[in-house]
Parts: C-alpha cells; sequence; structure tokens
C-alpha cells in the first residue's frame, strides 16, 4: 500500500528556525489504514487511557432516526458497539391481524417510508399470491415502474444524507431535487407523495394519468445528467475515497451468514438480487445487470448503489417503452371495487362494492412468502390466511433489521468518526427496523 | 455504461435464468427437492410435506429443527446458506401449536424452503436457536422471543429488542394479546415517567469504563439494592 507523509500543524511549544510552529510529519496510507505519529522530541507519547462509554442517539441527525449505539471507546477507537432500537415500534404486525388486505396496504406505506410505493407493490403481490391472483398486463409494467421509481428515491435520500453525514452538501441538494420530480410524479398519479398506498389487492388504485408518461420520460431523460454531475463529484474525490474506502468490511461468507441483502450484499461480492434469482413481475424479461463489489466495504456499497440507479433508469427506460394498453384491474367483482357511477346506478354493483368494503375479500386457507427486491434488500411480507378477510399473521422480514445488526461487528476497530459514516452505508430507515 | 460484472453466485447453478412464476397452484405441484432429501435423512422427523401457492413447507419434530437446519446448510447437495427470516404463527383456534418458521433459501441452487416447528399449547415454548449455523438469526431471534415469548435455547443474548427489558405487559403478538396493550394510557405514561435516567443503561453498559462509579451516590445505592436496568 502506498504510504505518503503529511506535514501538519500540532500544538506545540517549540518554534522551528523560522519562527513558526513547528510541523510534524505524519504518515498516512491511501488504504484509509491507522496514523503512526511521529512525535517530535518534547511532546509526550500517547497515554495508556481508559476505556469511555459514549451513547449516540436516539435523537442525532446522523443516526438516521431514532437508532441508539451505545459505544466502549478506547481513544477514539471503537471496542464494542452496542445498539438498541425500538424507539418507533408501532405494533404494525399486530395492526395488521385486525385489518383486511386491502386496508393493511396503507400501513406498509408508513414502515419502510423512503419506499413507500414499493411495499406496497410487494405486499399486493403477496396478498395476490395468497388470494391466486394473476394481474393484467399493464398492472405489472405499472408496477415495475413504481417499484424503480421508488428505488430511484429511496437510493437518492440514502446518497443525500450518506454525504451529508461525511461533509458533502452539494450533493444532497442535486438528490433531493430529482427526488422532488419523482414526488411530483407520483403526485399526479396517486394524489400522495409519501404515503401513497397505491396498489390494491388484484390491480392498482388509479391508471396513470393522461400525458403521465410524458413526464416520466422527460425524468429519464434528464436523470443521468444528474448521475454524472454527482459521480464526477465524488466517485475519485480523494476526501471521499478516504473517508469511505476500507471501512466496515464484510467477506462474502460473512456477508451471507449474517444474512445481508441488497446492496449491502452485494458489495461483497454476492450476486443475490430478488429480481434475478427469484424473479416476480416479469423481471426476467427487462435487460438490466446487477452491479456487484469486490471488497465489501463502504466505499463499494456507495458504488453499487450509484450504479443500481443508472439500472434502474434501464429498467424505467424499457418499461415506458413496453406499456400496453388494457385495464389495469383485474375483472372480478369479488376483490375489485366496481366503478363510482356503476356503483350508484346498478344494484349488482353495488351490493359487489358494499361486500367488497364492508366484509373485504377472502383468501382460501394458506399462506405465502413473497420476497422482492427493495432498495435496501431483499423484503419479505409472510402473510398466513385462515380463510377469513383479515389475516392470521402478517410478518415483515424487513433488511433494514438484519442488515442493521451487523453493525457491531462492522464498526469494532475503527474510528468514532468512521462509525458514522459506516451507519450510513447500510441504509436504514427505522420506520421498518420497529415497524 | 456498466463499471461492474455480472457474476453469478455459486459455481453449480442451474442452467438458464429462472422466471416469474405464472399460475401457481393453491396446493400440490411440484416440491422442493430438498424436502424428499430431508425425508430420506431424516425419516420420522419429518413430519409432513406441503406445497401451498408452490412453496414447500417442511414440518419437522422440535426437536431436531437444529439437526435438519444444519444438514441442510452443511450438506454440499442442498447448501441452504441465507436465513432470510425466523417468525412464529399463532392461530386464532387456541387449540392449534404455535408454530415457529424458518424461512430458508440456497443461493447456489435457487431454492426456498420454508421448515416449520409446531409448540404445543401447554407447553413451555422453547426449541433450538440456529445461531450457531447463521449469525442473522441473532436479531431475529431476539425479535421472535419479545413478541411471543418463545425460547431460543443456546441463544447467547436472548433479550427483548424492540420492547424495552422492563416491558412488563407479555408478549405482544400472541393472541391472547388485546391490541391496546394490557395496561392503560395513563399506566403506561405513568411507568414511562417514573423510569429512572441510569435505566436507560443495562448494567453491562454500565459496567464499561467505570461509568457505575460515575453515578451519583443514590443511584448507585439503588442499583446495588437490585434495581433492574436495561432498555
Amino acid at each position: 500500500m502506498a504510504k505518503r507523509t503529511v506535514e501538519v500543524e500540532l500544538s506545540t511549544t517549540g518554534l522551528d528556525a523560522q519562527g513558526r510552529p513547528q510541523r510534524v510529519p505524519i504518515l498516512t496510507d491511501d488504504g484509509g489504514g491507522g496514523l503512526a505519529l511521529q512525535a517530535p522530541p518534547g511532546i509526550e507519547p500517547d497515554l495508556e487511557g481508559e476505556h469511555m462509554l459514549i451513547n449516540i442517539g436516539p435523537q442525532h441527525p446522523a443516526t438516521h432516526g431514532v437508532l441508539r449505539l451505545v459505544l466502549e471507546l478506547d481513544g477514539e477507537t471503537v471496542v464494542r458497539c452496542i445498539p438498541h432500537i425500538g424507539y418507533l415500534h408501532c405494533g404494525f404486525e399486530k395492526i395488521g391481524e385486525y385489518r383486511q388486505y386491502n386496508q393493511i396496504i396503507c400501513w406498509t406505506d408508513r414502515e419502510d417510508y423512503l419506499n413507500s410505493i414499493g411495499n406496497n407493490v410487494a405486499f399486493a403481490l403477496g396478498a395476490e399470491r395468497l388470494f391466486g391472483i394473476e394481474i393484467t398486463e399493464r398492472c405489472k409494467v405499472l408496477r415495475v415502474i413504481a417499484s424503480e421509481l421508488s428505488r430511484i428515491m429511496s437510493h437518492l435520500v440514502w446518497l443525500g444524507t450518506f454525504c451529508i453525514d461525511i461533509g458533502a452538501f452539494t450533493p444532497f441538494l442535486w438528490a433531493f431535487q430529482r427526488r422532488e420530480e419523482i414526488y411530483r410524479l407520483l403526485e399526479k398519479w396517486v394524489g400522495a407523495r409519501l404515503t401513497t398506498s397505491a396498489t390494491r389487492v388484484g390491480g392498482m388504485a388509479a391508471d396513470i394519468p393522461n400525458g403521465w408518461m410524458d413526464g416520466l420520460r422527460q425524468f429519464i431523460r434528464t436523470f443521468p445528467h444528474t448521475l454524472d454531475e454527482i459521480d464526477r463529484v465524488l466517485t475519485r474525490n480523494a476526501i471521499w475515497v478516504g473517508r469511505t474506502i476500507g471501512l466496515g468490511v464484510m467477506t462474502p461468507e460473512e456477508a451471507v451468514n449474517w444474512g445481508l441483502s441488497g446492496p449491502m450484499l452485494r458489495a461483497s461480492g454476492v450476486d443475490y438480487d430478488v429480481r434475478k434469482d427469484f424473479p416476480y413481475l416479469d423481471y426476467e424479461t427487462y435487460d438490466f445487470e446487477v452491479p456487484v463489489g469486490t471488497n465489501g466495504d463502504v466505499y463499494d456499497r456507495y458504488l453499487v448503489r450509484f450504479e443500481e440507479l443508472r439500472q434502474s433508469v434501464r429498467i424505467l427506460q424499457q418499461a415506458a417503452d413496453r406499456l400496453p394498453d388494457g385495464p389495469v384491474n383485474i375483472d372480478d367483482p369479488r376483490i375489485i371495487l366496481p366503478p363510482k357511477s356503476k356503483a350508484t346506478s346498478e344494484m349488482e354493483s353495488m351490493i359487489h362494492h358494499f361486500k367488497v368494503v364492508m366484509e373485504g375479500p377472502r383468501p382460501p386457507i394458506g399462506e405465502s412468502y413473497f420476497a422482492v427486491e427493495s432498495p435496501k434488500g431483499e423484503k419479505g411480507y409472510y402473510m398466513v390466511s385462515d380463510g377469513t378477510a383479515k389475516p392470521v399473521r402478517w410478518r415483515i422480514r424487513p433488511p433494514s433489521f438484519v442488515n442493521l445488526a451487523a453493525i457491531p461487528k462492522m464498526v469494532e476497530g475503527h474510528l468514532l468518526s468512521d462509525v458514522i459514516a459506516i451507519n450510513a452505508s447500510i441504509d436504514i430507515v427505522m420506520g421498518e427496523i420497529d415497524r | 455504461m456498466s463499471r461492474f460484472d455480472v457474476v453469478r453466485t455459486g459455481e453449480s447453478a442451474p442452467p438458464g435464468s429462472p422466471a416469474t412464476q405464472k399460475g401457481v397452484p393453491h396446493r400440490g405441484g411440484e416440491a422442493n427437492p430438498s424436502a424428499k432429501a430431508l425425508q430420506d435423512k431424516f425419516g420420522s422427523a419429518v413430519k409432513r410435506i406441503e406445497v401451498i401457492w408452490g412453496e414447500t413447507v417442511v414440518y419437522v419434530h422440535p426437536p431436531l429443527v437444529h439437526d435438519v437446519i444444519r444438514w441442510l446448510h452443511d450438506d454440499q447437495s442442498q447448501r441452504y446458506d441465507f436465513l432470510s427470516d425466523v417468525t412464529a404463527v399463532e392461530y386464532r383456534d387456541a387449540e392449534v401449536p404455535i408454530e415457529v418458521v424458518w424461512h430458508l433459501r440456497s443461493l447456489p441452487f435457487r431454492r426456498f424452503l420454508r421448515v416449520k416447528a409446531q409448540l404445543p399449547k401447554g407447553q413451555p415454548l422453547e426449541i433450538t436457536s440456529v445461531y450457531d449455523i447463521y449469525r442473522s438469526a441473532d436479531w431475529l431471534e431476539r425479535e421472535c422471543y419479545d413478541m411471543f415469548g418463545i425460547r431460543f435455547n443456546g441463544h447467547p443474548d436472548l433479550r427483548r429488542i424492540l420492547m424495552w427489558e422492563q416491558y412488563k405487559e407479555g408478549f405482544p403478538l400472541r393472541k391472547d394479546f388485546p391490541l391496546r396493550g394490557r395496561f392503560s394510557r395513563s399506566e403506561q405514561l405513568r411507568q414511562a415517567l417514573a423510569q429512572n435516567p441510569e435505566a436507560r443503561y443495562s448494567m453491562e453498559e454500565l459496567n464499561i469504563a467505570d461509568a457505575f462509579a460515575d453515578l451519583p451516590q443514590d443511584m448507585r445505592d439503588r442499583l446495588s439494592k437490585g434495581e433492574r436496568t436495561g432498555e
């Protein structure tokens, strides 16, 4: 590893021949390794210090929510990290047992709130497996568009906040500016920005309005420019590389054994993407690549997520090109609400409307675990039905939760300031972890 | 232009790319070959094999779950190296046993298997932890314990995770637990306000770096009298 020497000023008592404060050479290596301080004579060497207990969070801007870390420090080096979670626990899974399937969709918005429409799609797919429904072609493509838009949104928030944590402010503004455009698109489509509740069992809450695809194409055309800009500013930036490279390394075997998924796993070199390995929504017919890192450190996670943004744009382009005409919802009055005009004019439709709203659609007895590739990793919805309109058990397999469990291992031996960078690289959303 | 090459995990991945499942039958259909292999290997310990919505469910005799999962993980023809989820299901019918559910994936062979163990009601809810096989079981098992009260024997640190350690109302996802909680809102608020500041740290954390000695005298007195901490 290349070594280089940087001279810095320390508060020494001595003056050099020119009468300036004495300069001390510090040896660094560009692999992010430790600093070997060559103390000049007259300065006491580093003393044997006591360990220190430090508490970060739960109310700390760099913990991305209400995460609390109790750290044992030796000087600035982390000896032990004890995470505490649960400050945002709302009992989503318990509430789900008292709600009909379509009512649960509103709760999926609120768990991983950066990926709300992606969660809606995932839940609807799981429920449709449980109901034995095949959705229409147009609905599939619309859901792919929704998932990929949501992946871009989530990654943009991650990118922006990651930059802020490390000390770069400008890419944050660029990222949030583009995210705002997606929010405007979603607002035109479903009427909400954050809590979209866009899907229904068997279809979508609404078809896209006229002219919406023009807005999407405009976004697809212009978004790569922003990516190029951020790429230019960050990827080869010495400070950025120095702050991220070699941190929080997970080997492929460790990453699989610790259950990491999504970009965290792929940065370690394991190519597991649910869209490729266990496809859904006809993802196998889209032409896209899965970026895979080599070192499993924070820098590789950045590279992998960054490349995923580009790949998502590719998928969006293909989905926009192939969007077929036709109905969005399946044709089954026991599951899908009739059009409002019919519900108020036809007796039969009114009965269906009443039964769908008051009783709710009933799946047969059974269970299903449906996993999708959320921006954070493998997100699974496990639902068990006993034949009634409400699930016996609704379980969320939260990718952030399992990814965060590895943080004590990743931060051990690193500096306190690196804890923030490693934590940011996991891309956690506490709403999903605590549920 | 992509900067990365796409590589597949495992050298023995099946040829051809997997496709979206279509027309999945409710029951029946092709079972995961691992289920048959399990039956050959463990015999009567595998109580039942079901295929529901295309997913294979293997019901295993509870004391042997650890052996079964260990074999699935280690055997070169299975290689279930990825533990997706550990959870439990309690049915509305009070007679039906509680089920502990493991969702396993074999990344090299692209297989998915659900292993279940049924724990009858009226007996202590205990099962062997798979922490020594999968480190991902750490928090997942803690959450399952927190929500259902199922003890995972062999887990090194089986504490509550989402609820705080002094939570006294029971196990929230059990069916006998009311949706609004056991205690009234005023009681919950009273308990929260009555909590001492040092209770934010567990005794283990207070042992780090003389943190205990730095506490005020009255707090140390209370703690040495056995007051419990932990969040």
